[in-house]
């Protein structure tokens, strides 16, 4: 297939998707799926945006081996259906927090593949201005900030970019993702009484995938039902199956409906797993292959693409456009990333500090 | 604003402070006040006293004493485009929102390729003399003024605490202010600023010809006193006020060594890896040829500040300690 079919493909695809965000931006309490779209448009919408990720991320597996990018890699792969159902859920005003395996996220949320994938070689046009990599993206233009690599360490500042939106009555949610590790540290709970205390518009998205690292989540955890414990803040929190990308997105609207509707933050805890090694540099011992292979069969991405079989949604040739479109989309983020500039050595310093502040008396 | 006007007015160091943070209150309304007890209580060390009254519990709010939180809540905030001033008790207690400040307010604008600058201000007390034992005595400036990304501010007189505030909620990157507990009921004539006070500089608090006392903060006005002693016995002692600890201003200092060839640094923390020990390592850099003597530096004993009376005085840095440590430069 010719670059610059699939590119006018791509532009065809995704121009409507961003239109759609846009228009429904301003609502508040909107269900799922969006009018004028049918069930099965939107089914193939999130296919497409958890197919971006696996790809994206599977590409990122060969260009470790190969050496093009480096440093520490947290791959997402089996936990699509958490970023892509959660942001389906959010509008462009509201603000995403992330951690150290945020690809998903940032993909999700519309950060181009291009930008991610130029940030992972630590070139000057990746979204971080290569001072970041894998585990720092960060996005200004869509409230897309990033990017932490401490465990729980975003939690304290979603909850208040939430403060700033609840001060100002801006109606906008700020969502904070972290994982089952996170929630052993006091920085969680420290946010989540705030979070009710103040009645914050924050939704905590907990990505429940069983390890803290090599760390099992009953040897992490005297008490492993973590939506439980959550709501001992007095706050709306559920489990929800993350390996389902619609069960994620329904949930997820009833909780930004709940925020939006000023009922302060709400707590999901999403059950999903990671098929691959905590980082790149794990030899992945802690866990044994009959449990990864119970997981994988329940691959959210296959799952979904079952589903619209069955449903007479997707057919052979539609898959393999998507698959054909992705691939070139990559393809081309790659081929960007290898001919992107450096960041000039001479830039060291840069961003330390603001350019110059104002001398005021 | 009375002490923004004109006249030379009476006050104290806390009422100046409280001063500057009712004019950032009353002048910009994304700014707020957080933090443990700044509300109800009227701040743990009584600055921020009737600021609730007049801005209202959204303006100035109660924390629970969850440093991590309550810093990192003011850092996304000010993500956000808010203002806010965060009050910590003491900095023994920032260890806690350690976390916050290195890993997101000192390093987000940087990690993001300069697209997340973080312009929020932490005030939190420092030092010791009010016999609070160790767990609320120490000094740690020089820590954070290790971290590269905020900028570290400590000011000694009541016009810096009067008019550092505004300059600092200006900076669009994290300001921290180091304010010596043993300064807040320090009294004076307050004089409208001669000129717009800026973070860049240190100033000459005496100017003086044989010797260069170098201080800030707490230790300032010892400093002071100690230069008056060695007055009296006709040793003309300069006395510099560091006033930013990050960036340190080496030119004031440079200058200074270079008219008195003598330097004493005083520094309420303790000397091995101190601020202390950077600034005499600038001296040594930039001005080893200029030296007649030795850097002295006077600092804290290497224990945990303890609670008796006559050990804790023993522990710090005393208005005797920096005469001596003078005339070993000077004889």
């Amino acid at each position: 297939m010719s670059v610059a079919r699939s590119t006018s493909a791509r532009k065809s695809s995704t121009a409507p998707k961003s239109a759609k965000k846009t228009a429904t931006s301003k609502e508040k309490g909107r269900t799922r799926p969006p009018a004028g779209q049918s069930s099965a448009e939107h089914r193939g919408d999130l296919l497409e945006a958890m197919l971006r990720i696996r790809r994206f991320e599977e590409r990122c597996v060969e260009l470790y081996s190969a050496a093009k990018i480096r440093g520490f890699v947290h791959l997402y792969i089996g936990e699509e259906a958490v970023a892509v159902g959660i942001n389906e859920a959010l509008t462009p005003e509201d603000a995403v927090v992330s951690t150290y395996r945020e690809h998903g996220h940032a993909l999700a949320r519309g950060v181009t593949a291009e930008a991610v994938m130029a940030e992972m070689y630590g070139k000057a046009t990746g979204c971080s201005g290569g001072r970041g990599g894998s585990m720092h993206l960060f996005d200004a233009s869509r409230r897309f900030y990033g990017g932490s690599a401490i465990v729980a360490g975003g939690l304290p500042l979603a909850a208040g970019l939430a403060l700033a939106d609840r001060m100002r009555e801006q109606p906008r949610v700020t969502c904070c993702f972290f994982g089952d590790g996170a929630f052993a540290e006091g920085e969680f709970h420290e946010t989540a009484n705030l979070a009710a205390l103040w009645n914050l518009p924050l939704l905590l998205v907990c990505e429940n995938n069983l390890y803290a690292m090599g760390t099992a989540l009953a040897r992490e955890h005297a008490q492993t039902d973590l939506a439980m414990r959550a709501a001992s803040y007095g706050m709306p929190a559920w489990a929800v199956d993350g390996m389902d990308v619609e069960a994620v997105e329904q949930a997820a609207s009833r909780a930004t409906e709940g925020i939006r509707a000023g009922t302060g933050p709400h707590f999901l805890e999403l059950r999903t797993y990671r098929f691959r090694a905590h980082s790149m540099y794990d030899p992945d011992r802690y866990r044994n292959k009959a449990e990864i292979e119970q997981w994988k069969a329940r691959d959210p991405v296959s799952r979904l693409t079952d589903r619209m079989r069955e449903n007479g949604e997707l057919g052979a040739r539609e898959l393999a456009r998507i698959e054909h479109q992705i691939t070139d989309e990559i393809d081309r983020a790659v081929e960007s990333a290898e001919q992107a500039p450096e960041e000039p050595v001479e830039n060291l310093l840069r961003h330390v500090t603001s350019a110059r502040r104002r001398v005021v008396s | 604003m009375g002490a923004g006007g004109t006249e030379v007015s009476k006050t104290t160091y806390r009422e100046a402070m409280r001063e500057a943070m009712r004019e950032a209150l009353r002048s910009d309304d994304r700014v707020f006040l957080m933090g443990e007890d700044v509300g109800r209580y009227g701040g743990c060390f009584g600055v921020s006293l009737g600021l609730l009254e007049e801005f209202g519990p959204e303006r100035v709010r109660d924390t629970p004493l969850s440093e991590s939180a309550f810093v990192g809540a003011g850092i996304g905030a000010a993500l956000a485009g808010m203002r806010p001033i965060v009050e910590i008790m003491t900095v023994n207690f920032s260890l806690l929102a350690l976390d916050q400040i290195l890993n997101n307010a000192a390093t987000l604008l940087h990690m993001s390729g300069g697209q997340l600058p973080v312009p929020l201000v932490i005030r939190m007390t420092t030092g010791a003399g009010r016999q609070l034992a160790a767990q609320h005595s120490h000094s740690l400036e020089g820590w954070y003024a290790h971290i590269p990304g905020i900028r570290v501010i400590a000011p000694a007189t009541i016009e810096d605490a009067r008019h550092m505030l505004a300059p600092a909620l200006a900076d669009p990157d994290p300001v921290v202010i180091f304010e010596h507990g043993s300064l807040y009921n320090a009294s004076g004539e307050l004089a409208p600023p001669a000129a717009p006070v800026d973070l860049d500089h240190a100033a000459i608090r005496r100017p003086g010809t044989d010797i260069s006392l170098i201080a800030y903060g707490g230790s300032l006005p010892k400093a002071l006193v100690a230069a008056d002693e060695l007055a009296a016995e006709g040793i003309s002692a300069e006395v510099i006020d560091l006033r930013t600890l990050r960036p340190l201003d080496t030119e004031v200092v440079t200058a200074s060594v270079a008219r008195t060839h003598r330097a004493v640094v005083i520094d309420e923390a303790w000397r091995t890896g101190s601020l202390a020990a950077e600034v005499s390592a600038r001296i040594a850099e930039e001005s080893l040829y200029e030296l007649d003597a030795p850097v002295e530096r006077v600092c804290s004993e290497e224990v945990p500040i303890p609670y008796a009376r006559q050990l804790e005085e023993t522990a710090l840095p005393q208005i005797a300690d920096v005469v001596a440590a003078a005339h070993r430069a000077v004889d």
